[in-house]
């Protein structure tokens, strides 16, 4: 059987690889991949904790964070089409209307 | 019992004026504002001739109180008003100089701007005034005291635009409060001592005091601070200097205010207080020698003055200087009958002053005037009758009254041929500068430009803060307006002596001397020696004989110096160089106050007050802690960046501390 660590480890490199590209990356589609890839490498260090305690509250929150990672993403592009329609562009740094 | 004579409707009448006027002048016409500012004063003056008509009826001294004012335990403070003959002479004084004063005003400040905002502040001060005088406990008496010093800097300071005169009504105002604070001082005293301020039982528990003969005590101390007070009031030494710089007020102030009534006040509240000073000697003492010292100091000034008006200054402090040595003779009756008769002529004197200068187009300087008499006859005349009685000739008033205190100088218990010989001489200089202002305004040639009256009333004009508008066809006489009232005082200060001082003091005892012994008849007798004079008789004739001598030696030198031999007096000047400097310098006490006094108070404010706790404490916390938070929040502006990816970054960084936090927590 393989070790507990190994899927930890996988998941905390999915992690960072996550982080990584959310923060190094200009375009919004690959920064909403990056969400995903985050969401996931969390996901899998769940189901990984859930098999190793047999215990089925870590499968079902990752039933929940999928379900809800689905409407994210469905709210989340609708919102980047409207971006891109009024503004032109997907580059984060030049959507920076936050700022006062 | 008589009825209620109303004594608060006196005070208040003039008030009901200054509020009318100072609220709703600016709309009224000038007839409609003269007419209130002398229906009310003139009410005021015949409710007090009501008074003195039924005089003889009355039960002495009477108490009318309106309110209670405060009430702390035992100690308590109504408005109430009190009458005896000394309040009585001082009302008629008040309101009839003061009634006159605002008639002659009418005409003197017709052409000036403001002219309500004048009548309103004259009607204001003779509120404080006639509550300073109806007072009967030393709290309301100090409500009229700082009122008339309010008053006083309202009208130095009436034309606000000119810096001189806005200064000096500030110094007028502030070296007034230097005395106020000896005033207060005693009333404190008075509070924690006697546990009350009212006139009548203040002056029972006095009197039933020893006299403090040697070594000074709490009678001692309070008289001391009253006198302070009195000398700020009344520009005793060392706090005249306010007085020379009033003069920059318009005339009718000066008159009224800076030489019949206000400054007559701290002469009044000794009077009044009589009682203290009686049991402090060396307090009454004190009295004596700052009123001769004064006398004599301000009067060797007034002979180097050019200035008309600094004259009749100089001239008023060396005549409140006789009141305080009359009073600190224990003579009060003669510090009270010269101050009535020196409101009379030293008012005339201001007023005919204020003629002259309004005849010559503003001119104030004498060197600039002369000849004048035969243009202006009505105020030649008039003001020859006030120099004649304030230089001391019988049958003229001053004669009565300055003859009655030389002789209670000499003659009185307190007394000593010190202060009657200083008198004399005062009396000579007194003389000799009003005979010599007497001949330079008005014999010899007219010395101004001869086409001159037009500019220099522009230069007045701008002066007074208006460009007067009526044309000035050179030297002219003043209105009749302005010259009923000089002929009624004219005709006072030659008659208003003729009742005598032995019939005065009769008239004024039973509240100056009897009172006393009213309040503790066994005490007195030990306590205050009945003044009885020295010497009877002979003497006083020919002390009478030496100081109408010293008066017609003044008027001869005066006419030898300025109308026999004019380039005599510089030859002099030049000869006594150093000592003439000094004395046309006034001695230069001014540039003393200034350099012991107010140059360090305004350095030690401003360096370490205003710099040095100000700025650098209080500012700059409040200063550093706001450009503290301003630098923090400038720096905490750039994570504000607006991109998105910064946001993203500073979450991920928060993260990873809380991470780390928790990790090591965790190990530990």
């Amino acid at each position: 059987m393989v070790p507990l660590s190994y899927y930890l480890v996988l998941s905390g490199i999915l992690f960072a690889c996550g982080v990584t590209g959310f923060l190094i990356k200009r375009n919004i589609i690959t920064i909403f991949m990056s969400i995903e890839l985050m969401l996931n490498g969390v996901n899998l260090s769940f189901v990984a904790f859930a098999a190793q305690w047999h215990a089925l509250s870590g499968q079902v929150f990752v039933f929940f964070v999928m379900v809800v990672a689905a409407a994210e993403s469905a709210v989340g592009l609708a919102i980047i089409i409207a971006v891109y329609r009024t503004r032109e562009t997907l580059n984060v740094d030049r959507i920076n209307l936050l700022k006062l | 019992m008589t009825p209620n004579l109303h004594l608060w409707l006196i005070p208040l009448l003039p008030l009901v004026g200054a509020a009318l006027n100072g609220l709703f002048g600016k709309r009224f016409s000038r007839q409609a504002v003269a007419a209130v500012a002398l229906g009310f004063s003139g009410a005021a003056l015949v409710m007090a001739l009501w008074i003195a008509a039924q005089f003889s009826s009355l039960t002495l001294p009477r108490v009318e109180t309106l309110a209670t004012w405060m009430r702390a335990g035992d100690f308590q403070v109504d408005f109430a008003f009190y009458l005896d003959q000394l309040s009585l002479v001082m009302l008629l004084v008040v309101t009839g100089v003061g009634f006159l004063i605002h008639i002659y005003s009418v005409g003197y400040m017709w052409e000036e701007g403001g002219f309500y905002r004048f009548f309103s502040y004259l009607n204001l001060f003779m509120f404080f005034m006639l509550t300073l005088v109806l007072a009967s406990n030393y709290l309301v008496m100090f409500i009229g005291w700082e009122g008339v010093g309010l008053a006083s800097y309202l009208l130095i300071g009436f034309w606000f635009t000119k810096d001189s005169a806005a200064s000096a009504g500030k110094k007028a105002f502030i070296v007034n409060r230097i005395g106020d604070f000896g005033f207060l001082i005693a009333l404190f005293l008075m509070i924690k001592h006697f546990g009350s301020l009212n006139f009548e039982q203040v002056f029972r528990i006095v009197a039933g005091m020893p006299a403090e003969a040697a070594g000074a005590g709490l009678l001692t101390a309070i008289g001391l601070l009253l006198m302070l007070g009195a000398a700020g009031k009344s520009a005793q030494i060392p706090l005249y200097v306010w007085l020379p710089d009033a003069m920059e007020g318009p005339t009718p102030v000066s008159a009224l205010i800076h030489a019949a009534t206000m400054v007559t006040a701290g002469v009044y509240m000794v009077a009044r207080s009589h009682v203290v000073f009686d049991r402090a000697p060396q307090a009454l003492m004190a009295v004596a020698i700052v009123g001769t010292l004064t006398a004599l100091f301000a009067a060797t000034i007034g002979v180097c003055q050019t200035d008309i008006k600094k004259v009749l200054a100089y001239s008023t402090i060396s005549q409140l200087g006789y009141m305080f040595m009359a009073c600190g003779v224990a003579a009060y009756s003669a510090g009270i009958f010269h101050l009535m008769t020196h409101a009379f002529f030293k008012g005339l004197l201001f007023l005919a002053a204020g003629s002259v200068i309004h005849a010559v187009g503003g001119e104030q300087d004498m060197r600039r005037m002369g000849g004048l008499r035969h243009h202006i006859p009505w105020t030649f005349w008039t003001m020859t009758a006030a120099t004649f009685a304030i230089a001391g000739f019988p049958p003229f008033a001053g004669f009565f009254s300055k003859d009655a205190i030389l002789w209670r100088a000499y003659s009185s218990p307190y007394g000593s041929w010190v202060y009657w010989a200083i008198g004399v001489f005062t009396a000579f200089l007194t003389s000799f500068y009003m005979f010599r202002l007497w001949f330079l305004t008005f014999f010899g040639e007219y010395r101004g430009e001869a086409s001159a009256s037009e500019h220099v009333h522009l230069a007045s004009g701008s002066r007074a803060g208006t460009a007067s508008t009526h044309e000035h066809g050179g030297i002219h006489e003043s209105p009749k307006v302005m010259l009923i009232p000089l002929v009624i005082l004219a005709v006072l200060s030659i008659c208003g002596g003729w009742v005598g001082s032995e019939r005065f003091d009769a008239f004024l005892s039973p509240s100056l001397r009897t009172g006393v012994t009213a309040y503790s008849p066994e005490q007195t007798a030990a306590a205050t020696p009945a003044p009885e004079p020295k010497e009877q008789g002979g003497s006083e004739t020919l002390l009478t004989g030496i100081s109408v001598l010293a008066a017609a030696s003044g008027l001869f030198l005066a006419w030898l110096l300025y109308q026999r031999r004019p380039q005599l007096p510089q030859e002099i000047a030049h000869a006594l160089d150093g000592f003439y400097q000094a004395v046309l310098h006034k001695y230069y006490v001014d540039e003393i106050y200034a350099a012991v006094f107010v140059k360090p108070l305004i350095d030690g404010s401003s360096r370490i007050l205003w710099h040095g706790i100000d700025q650098d404490v209080i500012d700059a916390t409040l200063d550093n802690s706001a450009e503290g938070a301003c630098e923090v929040s400038d720096a905490m502006r750039h994570m504000q960046s607006g991109n998105l990816r910064s946001y993203a970054g500073w979450i991920a960084a928060g993260a990873a501390v809380v991470i780390a936090y928790m990790i090591w927590m965790g190990i530990r």
